[in-house]
């Protein structure tokens, strides 16, 4: 990059070697999440425990956008908070760059999250009302010790708000001054001010009106081409995730069910749960929506602090049999050229076996 | 005739020591019996300010209705407070995004509804309650008999939102209103909801107008879509037209902006520039005409009237874009 912008090589302890394109930066081995339940007010007693998210190994490599889908309760953003060490995990690894971070504290934990930052949905309450986007911009890079002096740090206040596509009159404005998209545009230049090498965005356009979801989708992706980095995409929407990720995990109670490169998860999903939820998409076309068959699922999402024995999605799955699914836990398999199920029939439901068929 | 006739509504907030808003600007719409219309737009564009409007629920204090909403041959804008209270819930009633909120969360579910029986349709409390299980039991709603005794919190959002909607179908109403119906909620119980209105108008004859801005769901649900921006009714179409063929060249930047399932990946989508705040005034010129990639000067000198461009098909554009081509690409400059 021959332009001044403020590549991560500008700083020596950010570098990452080029060579390493297309490793794993985030190498997560069954992680778990749990929270105990409190009663009593004198003594606590743990009376029980919510698996919010329990043994999840995924891997994310250098330069790519993973995407994490599910629904509201399925762990999603646990899983992405513990990754950042937001949230200290009850067992299993979570390696960054090959450097275990699960048991990590203090200031080598805060040197850590240089590398890595978060983009939030909420932008009104992420952003301190009180501060200036200069005063949050900067706030940040002292936090981290890399305010250089007020020119040059001047100079990469201007980059970053130009890398985000607001004007650098904006770095006198407060955060009600500006419509949502532009307030996550500055969510996400205060993620990028420090220079880190990853990015967990929970949901970041999910607050937006559809109009400007799409600028904020473009700025994603274009400050990923422009200084490598790495994404990790938490969402509902099935769409975006598609649209913004390389490859997606599916989650649902706590554990992944499905995991496979973007094109291959939408064009052929395999997991009774993933077929359920795309189907359920409504799509903007009313000869699709019209045609397309759906998979409706009874009843609601168990709850977490009591999952379902075996399989955790065998209440709801209209494939489902006693005897096996509801004894036994499926584990993560491959299916061929990467394609991870968690199903004990995936291969027989894509064959067509239709649901009330039995035995 | 329609059943529901909406003809110039206005609605303006009037503060004292600030500019007067027009949240709603001379609104048009029909809905028959049986039908489902859809008013699209994105936050602030007066489809949820329209719908409060219709169902007389905007505080009299500080705001000035204007134009006329008659149902069922009677002008609803006028009325006593009385005369409203008789109609909401028995003629008409709602259905709200927020199902937390719009349940009273120390009062027992089984109260709740079978107290609009009670009022609406004169029935004893035992006749209501047992009304009120087999409604629950029809919105799909497991064991309706405990459900009955438990209070708001004890249930998931999918079931309220179902809790809400057997309130409002209590006293069999000829229109039913539903904002957001399905916004909080996920994919999959968002599916299991939209699939019960469905059923519901198609049983019962209600008619239903869906507030949205989801225009997945709008594919899916309504015969009839009224685009708004800013108060306005900018395009109106069948489902069919509007999808296969948007004149207006919001409603055109609004779908080409959403990533799509059934799309090739990797392409960088199209968004519409800038945001709501960036609007003009009506009584200037088109409030879209800043953000508009096909705008004229006379777009910003000029407020552009409803014209009838089809049958059933209204536009309001002074530059619109071909029926052929969906496409904001085609420059006009």
């Amino acid at each position: 990059m021959t332009e001044p912008t403020p590549s991560p090589a500008r700083r020596p302890e950010a570098a990452p070697p080029p060579e390493h394109t297309g490793d794993a930066l985030v190498e997560l081995d069954e992680v778990c999440v749990h929270y105990p339940i409190r009663r009593g007010v004198v003594f606590d007693r743990t009376v029980g425990w919510v698996y919010a998210v329990d043994g999840v190994s995924l891997r994310i490599e250098r330069g790519r956008t993973y995407g994490l889908v599910g629904e509201s309760g399925c762990g999603k953003s646990t899983l992405g908070k513990a990754l950042l060490r937001l949230e200290r995990p009850t067992s299993g690894s979570i390696r960054f760059d090959g450097i275990e971070l699960s048991d990590m504290s203090g200031r080598r934990l805060r040197r850590m999250r240089r590398r890595m930052q978060m983009v939030f949905q909420d932008t009104l309450s992420s952003l301190d009302p009180r501060q200036s986007v200069e005063s949050l911009l900067v706030e940040a890079l002292r936090a981290h010790g890399l305010d250089e002096g007020s020119e040059s740090t001047d100079r990469l206040l201007r980059e970053l708000l130009s890398a985000v596509g607001l004007p650098a009159g904006a770095l006198r404005g407060y955060p009600h001054e500006f419509s949502g998209g532009q307030r996550q545009r500055i969510g996400i230049a205060r993620a990028l001010a420090v220079r880190p090498e990853l990015v967990v965005a929970d949901e970041p356009v999910s607050a937006l009106d559809v109009s400007v979801q799409a600028q904020v989708l473009n700025v994603l992706r274009d400050l990923q081409e422009r200084f490598g980095l790495t994404y990790l995409v938490i969402a509902h929407d099935l769409a975006v995730v598609r649209h913004v990720a390389d490859r997606v995990g599916v989650m649902y109670l706590g554990v992944l069910v499905e995991e496979s490169d973007s094109d291959v998860l939408y064009e052929r999903p395999m997991h009774p749960y993933t077929r359920a939820l795309l189907s359920a998409v409504p799509v903007p076309d009313p000869e699709v929506e019209d045609r397309r068959e759906r998979i409706l699922l009874p009843g609601d999402l168990p709850s977490p602090a009591a999952p379902p024995s075996g399989c955790r999605f065998h209440t709801r799955c209209p494939w489902s049999r006693p005897g096996v699914c509801d004894v036994e836990r499926p584990s993560l398999r491959d299916v061929g050229g990467g394609h991870l199920v968690a199903c004990h029939y995936a291969e027989s439901i894509e064959r067509g076996r239709s649901p009330a068929e039995s035995g | 005739m329609a059943l529901l006739e909406v003809r110039d509504l206005a609605v303006r907030f009037v503060r004292r020591g600030e500019p007067t808003v027009a949240a709603v600007d001379g609104v048009s719409f029909d809905v028959p019996a049986g039908r489902t219309v859809g008013l699209v737009g994105e936050s602030g564009c007066g489809k949820s300010v329209t719908s409060l409007a219709v169902m007389g629920l905007l505080p009299r204090d500080g705001t000035e209705v204007s134009g006329s909403v008659v149902l069922d041959g009677t002008e609803l804008l006028g009325l006593s407070r009385r005369e409203w209270d008789r109609r909401r819930g028995s003629e008409m009633s709602m259905v709200f995004q927020d199902p937390l909120t719009s349940l009273n969360p120390v009062v027992p579910l089984g109260i709740q509804v079978s107290e609009v029986m009670e009022r609406h349709r004169g029935m004893s409390r035992r006749v209501a309650t047992r009304e009120a299980e087999s409604l629950l039991d029809r919105v799909g709603i497991p064991d309706p008999r405990r459900r009955l005794r438990e209070y708001s919190h004890q249930l998931s959002g999918g079931m309220r939102q179902r809790a809400l909607i057997a309130m409002a179908l209590a006293c069999r109403p000829r229109l039913l209103i539903a904002d957001e119906p399905t916004t909080a909620l996920d994919v999959t119980i968002q599916a299991q909801i939209l699939s019960l209105l469905r059923e519901l108008v198609a049983e019962t004859g209600t008619a239903l107008v869906l507030i949205t801005h989801d225009l997945g769901v709008v594919a899916g649900m309504c015969d009839e879509v009224n685009v708004l921006y800013a108060g306005r009714i900018v395009e109106c179409a069948d489902r069919h037209a509007l999808f296969a063929a948007p004149r207006h060249p919001y409603t055109a930047g609004l779908l080409e902006s959403v990533p799509r399932l059934d799309t090739p990946r990797g392409q960088r989508l199209a968004p519409i520039a800038g945001s709501v705040e960036d609007n003009i005034p009506w009584s200037v010129g088109c409030a879209f005409s800043p953000r508009c990639a096909s705008a004229l000067p006379v777009c910003s000198e000029r407020s552009p009237a409803v014209e009838t461009v089809g049958p059933g098909r209204l536009l309001r554009c002074h530059n619109p874009l071909d029926t052929d081509v969906g496409n904001t690409e085609s420059s006009h400059d």
